[in-house]
């Protein structure tokens, strides 16, 4: 055990207790959020010379995994906040104003939320139609349609837009507005399958603020080298949680038949072994991406480079894939005792969360992305470096 | 070399501007060069000036500006 995950045990309880009503009534986990404010764990990745933990994103990744077992709208908020937090750190760092939003971040555990979505631009974050509209030292932004995961709860945002009300829909900024300097006119409402408690809202976004605010790198720059590998990542850690925990409840079935039936396996026990084959494989898959990030972060080439994205967007469509494989696994194991929701085999809150992995970045616009990138990156034949 | 690549930024690059205005090393990107349409300038310039951009070039940088795809041909076709 290392030491943010038993900082970590108290946060996980208090998911754990709440998770069923978070998920009835759609709210915000209100009680665990508390919980990692109280741990300080919100600023577990941001550097210690900031004031945060100056953990490693495979510690973040355990927390996410952890908390993923037993609350995954919990462990994605935790994730998608972590997500910002990367890029705050690797993108803000020489920019006195990032820095010090950094450190304020850590003193008052501040949530952050993320506006990268917009009406009219299907669903592509890699586009803004709204711009950053300079007026002096200061800008304004007006952004419709976007939806929010925990919009209303953030005590900050971080908002893309065009560089300019003359830049081209691909050229973006990313700027860190505050609670008190934007406003948040609710859209549409999330009366969601699953991952209910990350209320992910729509709402027309406006605000104003100082342009020291706006990143210095260009959104491109973030999205390559910090937010593509940390959500994937990430996201896929929550989702092993979601899985490893519904096979454990299938294994536990599996237990029990098989103390009540010595005379040889129940063919439950053997679905229990291929789809611990497919956890495996899932595991493996994100241990050898975090491993991928952390060599690629000491190289900028390989970091911008389409076999590193490739490689993350493989992580993100393997692991979505087979979180849903592992979760049907354990419901056939199981059989009704899974389907109904008060047993301890249900497994029905794990396969309507883990269902929001194939569509949370659409699986086909990762495929239709990847399709193009493979016109141009070869397959790599090696099993080494 | 250079005016290939402008015909060739004019034809696949889907930018907002025309290439004969964008100086030799202005940034693509800020124009508005996406990733999709730098694989296709890419294909483009594989075909026209028969080489193939290995993996160790598939970077943004490579793609950035006029200048860095000339750079990138000229070191591809020394290479040859």
């Amino acid at each position: 055990m290392n030491a943010p995950l038993d900082r970590g045990a108290n946060v996980v309880a208090t998911a754990a207790r709440h998770a069923d009503d978070v998920d009835r009534k759609g709210r915000f986990p209100i009680e665990a959020f508390q919980a990692l404010k109280d741990a300080r764990l919100l600023s577990l990745q941001i550097p210690i010379e900031f004031g945060g933990g100056g953990a490693s994103l495979a510690d973040v990744a355990e927390l996410c995994t952890s908390l993923g077992q037993h609350c995954a709208s919990t462990a994605m908020v935790f994730a998608m906040h972590q997500i910002k937090v990367s890029s705050l750190i690797a993108h803000g760092r020489g920019s006195a104003w990032h820095e010090s939003f950094m450190r304020r971040v850590a003193d008052e555990q501040l949530l952050l939320g993320s506006a990268t979505t917009e009406g009219g631009v299907g669903g592509n974050m890699r586009n803004s139609i709204c711009a950053f509209e300079r007026d002096g030292a200061t800008f304004r932004i007006a952004k419709e349609g976007a939806l929010i995961s925990y919009g209303a709860y953030s005590d900050a945002i971080l908002v893309t837009a065009r560089r300019s009300t003359d830049a081209p829909p691909s050229d973006q900024l990313m700027a860190v507005l505050e609670k008190s300097q934007y406003r948040l006119d609710r859209t549409g409402g999330w009366d969601a399958l699953g991952m209910r408690g990350t209320c992910s809202e729509g709402f027309t976004f406006s605000g104003e603020a100082p342009v020291e605010q706006i990143f210095t790198h260009d959104f491109a720059e973030i999205a390559s080298e910090s937010m593509l590998a940390t959500a994937h990542l990430l996201w896929s850690a929550v989702w092993y949680g979601v899985a490893s925990d519904a096979l454990s409840r299938a294994q536990s079935f599996v237990r029990k038949d098989a103390r009540r039936h010595p005379n040889g396996p129940a063919p439950g026990a053997l679905r229990l072994a291929e789809a611990t084959a497919k956890l495996q494989l899932m595991r493996s898959n994100i241990v050898e991406g975090l491993k991928r990030f952390a060599k690629a972060q000491k190289n900028e080439d390989d970091l911008n480079s389409m076999s590193f994205a490739v490689a993350m967007n493989n992580i993100k469509i393997g692991s979505s894939q087979l979180s849903i494989e592992i979760i049907n696994h354990a419901l056939l194991i199981a059989g009704i005792a899974g389907y109904k929701n008060d047993t301890p085999f249900s497994v029905g809150r794990h396969m309507r969360d883990a269902l929001s992995a194939q569509v949370m970045i659409s699986n086909d616009r990762i495929f239709t992305n990847l399709s193009t990138m493979l016109l141009a990156q070869r397959i790599d034949q090696r099993l080494g470096d | 070399m250079l005016d290939t690549i402008r015909r060739l930024v004019d034809e696949q690059g889907r930018l907002a501007v025309a290439a004969e205005a964008i100086g030799d090393n202005a940034d693509l990107y800020a124009t508005g060069l996406t990733s999709f349409a730098a694989v296709q300038l890419m294909l483009a310039l594989e075909e026209t000036f028969d080489v193939e951009f290995p993996d160790r070039m598939l970077n943004r940088r490579s793609f950035s500006s006029i200048a860095s795809i000339a750079g990138c041909l000229h070191e591809l076709k020394e290479a040859a």
